[in-house]
């Protein structure tokens, strides 16, 4: 076999295919909602973006029992808990039955002397003794009394009782029949967590078929019972599936309808078939180079693939329409049109290399694909391609099409006026819309559903669980300084909490005091013979003898003796789950999250809540610092692919000096939206960037600003008609609007370049026009689909590219220089 | 976040509540034989009392009994509320199926269903002040003594459990009104709680 240009070109083409699958075979596919969430600057807001993915909030199932009756919601409700409680997978199975209620108790009550803030030398003086044991005998007359009354001989101070009303305070659901209700009654509740983490997609599908095999077991004859199930997990595992739904389908449809219009176009299979090798080398190459760039590959990625589908399809139909019959017009092609060609993928490319330097993980991963496989599809189409085209291969002769064409496009320019009243009209519509032009809520990025949603707020309100909006997060290099840190902010908190500002906060350290307040708790403490005396003295003038007391003597002997708390001593009681979720380990560096509850009615004033915790003096650190501050104290460069496989701990060092502890406030929606508008401002900007940069290829590459500007008024025009016209229909543009934007900027530079000539006698080809057309065409069947989906970021692009080549195409021929024939 | 053990914590604290509890009544309506049943429509009749209560409690470890007072309200036919003076404020409210208790800055708010020992104490109350023996019956044994002019209404739990925390609970009344509540506890201790009318609806 001889080995000439062709054959080697065919070989490298089969390598790389076969290297891309391999690669693709190895990937990664997510949907959660990491690529929505931007990289945050600081490690305080990396930490509670990590929150959202793997923390406790993330791995809680709610779940609703409907239908049947009352009892026998109930009696399911029992059984799937019991059921699942026998499954590692699961952490906790709560739906208000009483599992480690004895566990809880035995915790407070023999650890009540290291755990009670009460505890102070005072507390055990002759006045203090005295004090509380009135107290506790007062207790005794009250309501209250019953209890006070089997524990007064060993907790004559009433620690325990302390512990309890502090950590009372939070709402629990209505119980019906022995199990949690929603307030209506209609539906029994329940609340599980998962051992696996949010992120983990699968595993959250897992947990998710078992507690649904677990109901559907147990309702074999109450067939009329339903399950409900919302959380981020769920949300994740369904809006996964979703978009692989939707990805599927629309690819289906999507080449179906390309495939017909091309052969109806070619009347050709051999064509068609090989017009496809280009869109799937470029498929095949953009997801591999997403997937060793990001390590993962977003199905929001897979989704726009299938949209770009209808422009990669492209290059092969300007080779095989704008070529004459025969092979050696195909060289001519090469000659002729590659150049206009390549200088369109170029173009296409510069644009989305902005894309590259996003800090937002999914606009960076578009970005990738896009370059990828637009590249790869083009050298394919002008390398591989005329090399595999069988001797004697035509396609049907499409020049009446092109004749039409052009003298249509002769006439075009006489529209110019129209256009331009359209986009005067346009940048009306633009300026009166122009404070609603963009959305800056990052929710509008959420593949979840309404319904959904509206499910979650119902199940969420029903029981009674808070929404994580408030945070005090505290800092430190390790477990100990930070619970000290919090200690601090609580009592700060409790302040507010008793001047009815708040409802409530949670705190690790209530139940894990740090080892200082156990140690200074233990020398509180005073030996067996100094409370005794103190003790004699104290109860003169109170109905009790001294000696009922013995059992306390012995309680508090044996706390001075006590080994201090350590995590581990919560094992099997519920409040370990609680110190779990708030006391988190990122690598050499500690956090504690300290979530506040706000009262009914009463809004949470952010300004004093940090205005508080600014006084306080930390023994080793300093106190909050100001958002911007903290911004740009630690704005710490980090890969594209840390949000998608955090590698945690790199930062830390940097973040959180030895011997820092960082006390922050944050509103935690304020926060993400604020964060997600400064990733759009950013995206913006490197759009316009990417637009600046196309005018400087073509500027180079034409030497004229002349023709530039002929080249970039329709495209600018396009864009401000789609602009206009998304605003029109009260669509606000998010950042996947954007890149549908830049997307017919790079689109419609292959035709506005199409339609560009040097010469104004020279007329454009037919079959050039033709070519451009049936381009068209799939472009707006690959886009046109998206418009339909019902992921919402998806249908964003669908909008916006669809209408805008349309329009792209007839604006550069509108504007296209007028031939004189 | 509320634990298991503060719910039970709670649960104690209240079947004691409710141990104590008691309500004032007035008017008067009788009847020529008289019985359960015709105590128990007597009292069905009172819409409302307001009355004010003094409560001992003879307690073991103490060496004299504690003593606490306030003010009783009731409206038929579930809603009570106790409110404590002396020796410390405090407000307890059962209202249907749900009740509050406030204690200086502490609030528990829980639904009786949750708790069916309490809800039986409360229920012996309640019961016995809107004339609702079914509900009576439902937890304890009944007897009757005494005339209409000076009745006393003995009740007896059924249930173990219940048995394990009170012997029995004796009220005592003149026609429809309730003016003592006698608890018996099962490890002996005791309480009695006077109730005197103060306003008559």
């Amino acid at each position: 076999m001889k080995i000439t240009p062709g054959r080697i070109a065919i070989a490298v083409w089969l390598t790389f295919i076969l290297a891309c699958g391999v690669i693709i075979s190895r990937s990664q596919f997510t949907a959660d909602l990491s690529a929505f969430l931007p990289r945050s600057p600081t490690p305080e807001q990396q930490l509670l973006l990590e929150q959202i993915r793997d923390g406790l909030a993330s791995r809680l199932i709610l779940v609703g029992i409907e239908g049947a009756d009352a009892p026998t919601r109930a009696q399911l409700s029992k059984q799937l808990a019991q059921h699942l409680r026998q499954d590692t997978a699961f952490v906790s199975v709560n739906n208000g039955e009483p599992v480690s209620a004895g566990q809880d108790r035995a915790y407070l009550f023999n650890h009540r002397y290291l755990l009670s803030p009460a505890v102070t030398p005072a507390h055990f003086s002759v006045s203090g003794l005295h004090a509380a044991l009135s107290d506790s005998i007062d207790l005794l007359a009250s309501p209250a009394g019953l209890l006070v009354k089997s524990m007064l001989p060993r907790d004559p101070t009433g620690e325990m009782v302390r512990l309890l009303n502090q950590i009372n305070g939070g709402t629990q659901p209505a119980l019906i029949d022995g199990v949690w209700a929603s307030r209506d009654g209609a539906r029994a509740l329940l609340l599980i967590q998962t051992r696996a983490s949010g992120a983990d997609a699968d595993a959250q599908q897992r947990a998710i078929l078992k507690i649904q095999a677990a109901f559907d077991h147990a309702t074999v004859s109450h067939a009329n019972a339903r399950l409900e199930m919302t959380g981020p997990g769920v949300f994740s595992v369904r809006s996964r599936d979703t978009i692989k739904a939707q990805v599927s389908r629309l690819s289906v449809i999507s080449v179906a309808l390309i495939a017909t219009l091309l052969l109806l176009v070619y009347r050709s299979l051999t064509a068609l078939l090989l017009g496809f090798l280009p869109v799937i080398s470029g498929a095949l190459a953009g997801i591999a180079a997403v997937s060793l760039g990001f390590g993962t590959v977003h199905g929001i990625t897979l989704g726009f693939g299938t949209a770009l589908i209808g422009e990669a399809v492209d290059y092969s139909i300007y080779l095989f329409v704008q070529s004459e019959q025969n092979n050696g017009d195909r060289i001519d092609w090469i000659r002729r049109f590659w150049p206009t060609v390549r200088l369109g993928v170029l173009t296409s490319v510069v644009g989305f290399a902005s894309l590259l330097f996003s800090d937002f993980p999914g606009l960076a991963q578009l970005g990738l694909y896009s370059i990828a496989g637009l590249i790869t599809a083009a050298a394919v189409t002008r390398y591989v391609l005329p090399h595999l085209l069988p001797n004697g291969f035509h396609i049907h002769d499409v020049s009446t099409i092109g004749h039409d064409l052009s003298r249509w496009a002769q006439r075009a320019a006489l529209l110019r006026w129209l256009a331009v009243a359209v986009l005067v009209l346009a940048l009306a519509v633009l300026f009166q819309h122009r404070d609603m032009i963009w959305n800056h809520k990052i929710s509008a990025l959420s593949p979840v559903s309404q319904a959904d949603l509206t499910l979650d707020e119902r199940l969420r309100a029903d029981m009674g669980a808070p929404d994580v909006r408030y945070l005090v997060v505290v800092s430190g290099a390790t477990q100990e300084r930070v619970l000290q840190a919090s200690e601090q902010v609580s009592s700060v908190l409790q302040t507010l909490v008793d001047q009815g500002e708040l409802a409530g906060f949670e705190s690790a350290s209530r139940y894990l005091p740090s080892l200082a307040s156990q140690r200074a708790h233990q020398a509180s403490l005073p030996t067996t013979g100094v409370l005794q005396a103190n003790l004699a003295q104290a109860v003169q003038g109170l109905p009790v003898k001294s000696t009922l007391f013995a059992p306390f003597l012995a309680d508090v002997a044996a706390a001075r003796e006590q080994p201090l708390l350590r995590v581990a001593d919560l094992d099997k009681t519920s409040m370990s789950m609680a110190v779990d979720a708030l006391l988190i380990r990122q690598g050499q560096h500690w956090s504690a999250l300290l979530p506040l509850t706000a009262l009914p009615g009463v809004e949470i004033n952010p300004e004093h809540i940090r205005s508080v915790l600014h006084t306080l003096a930390l023994p080793d650190g300093h106190g909050e610092l100001p958002y911007q501050i903290m911004t740009q104290q630690f704005a710490i460069p980090v890969s594209p692919h840390s949000l998608l496989s955090p590698r945690r701990g790199e930062r830390d060092e940097v973040s959180l000096r030895e011997g820092h502890t960082n006390v922050l406030f944050v509103d935690m929606k304020v926060e993400s939206d604020r964060l997600y508008s400064g990733y759009l401002h950013e995206a913006i900007l490197l759009s316009l960037g990417g637009v600046a940069a196309i005018i400087g290829l073509l500027l180079a590459a034409f030497r004229s600003p002349v023709r530039v500007a002929r080249i970039i008024v329709p495209l600018a025009a396009a864009v401000i008609t789609v602009t206009a016209g998304l605003a029109l229909f009260g669509q606000r543009l998010t950042i996947l609007h954007l890149i549908g934007l830049l997307l017919v900027v790079a689109v419609g530079s292959n035709y506005a370049l199409f339609f560009d000539r040097t010469e104004s006698d020279v007329q454009i080809a037919p079959r050039t026009l033709a070519s451009m057309l049936f381009a068209n065409l799939t472009t707006v069947a690959g886009f046109g689909l998206l418009a339909f989906s019902n992921v919402s970021i998806l249908q964003a692009m669908g909008v916006t590219v669809a209408p805008g080549v349309i329009l792209a195409l007839i604006y550069s021929a509108i504007f296209a220089r007028t031939a004189h024939v | 976040m509320m634990t298991p053990s503060v719910r039970r914590f709670i649960h104690f604290v209240l079947m004691a509540i409710v141990l104590l509890l008691g309500a004032g009544r007035v008017t008067a309506s009788r009847a020529a034989t008289w019985d359960i049943d015709q105590l128990m429509h007597g009292l069905a009749q009172v819409p409302s009392g307001h009355a004010s209560f003094v409560e001992k409690k003879f307690i073991a470890m103490l060496d004299q009994p504690v003593e606490s007072s306030g003010e009783l309200f009731y409206t038929a036919p579930d809603r009570l509320e106790k409110r404590t003076v002396k020796p410390k404020p405090e407000t307890m409210v059962v209202d249907g199926d749900h009740l509050l208790v406030e204690r200086g800055t502490q609030k528990y708010h829980l639904q009786l269903e949750e708790y069916p020992e309490l809800a039986a104490f409360i229920d012996s109350v309640r019961g016995t002040l809107s004339g609702d023996r079914k509900a009576l019956e439902r937890s304890y044994e009944l007897s009757l003594e005494g005339s209409v002019q000076n009745w006393t209404l003995q009740l007896v739990p059924i249930n173990v459990k219940m048995k394990q925390v009170v012997t029995r609970i004796r009220i005592t009344g003149v026609h429809d009104e309730v003016q003592r509540i006698d608890i018996t506890q099962a490890d002996g201790d005791s309480s009695q709680m006077r109730i005197e009318k103060l306003t008559t609806p």
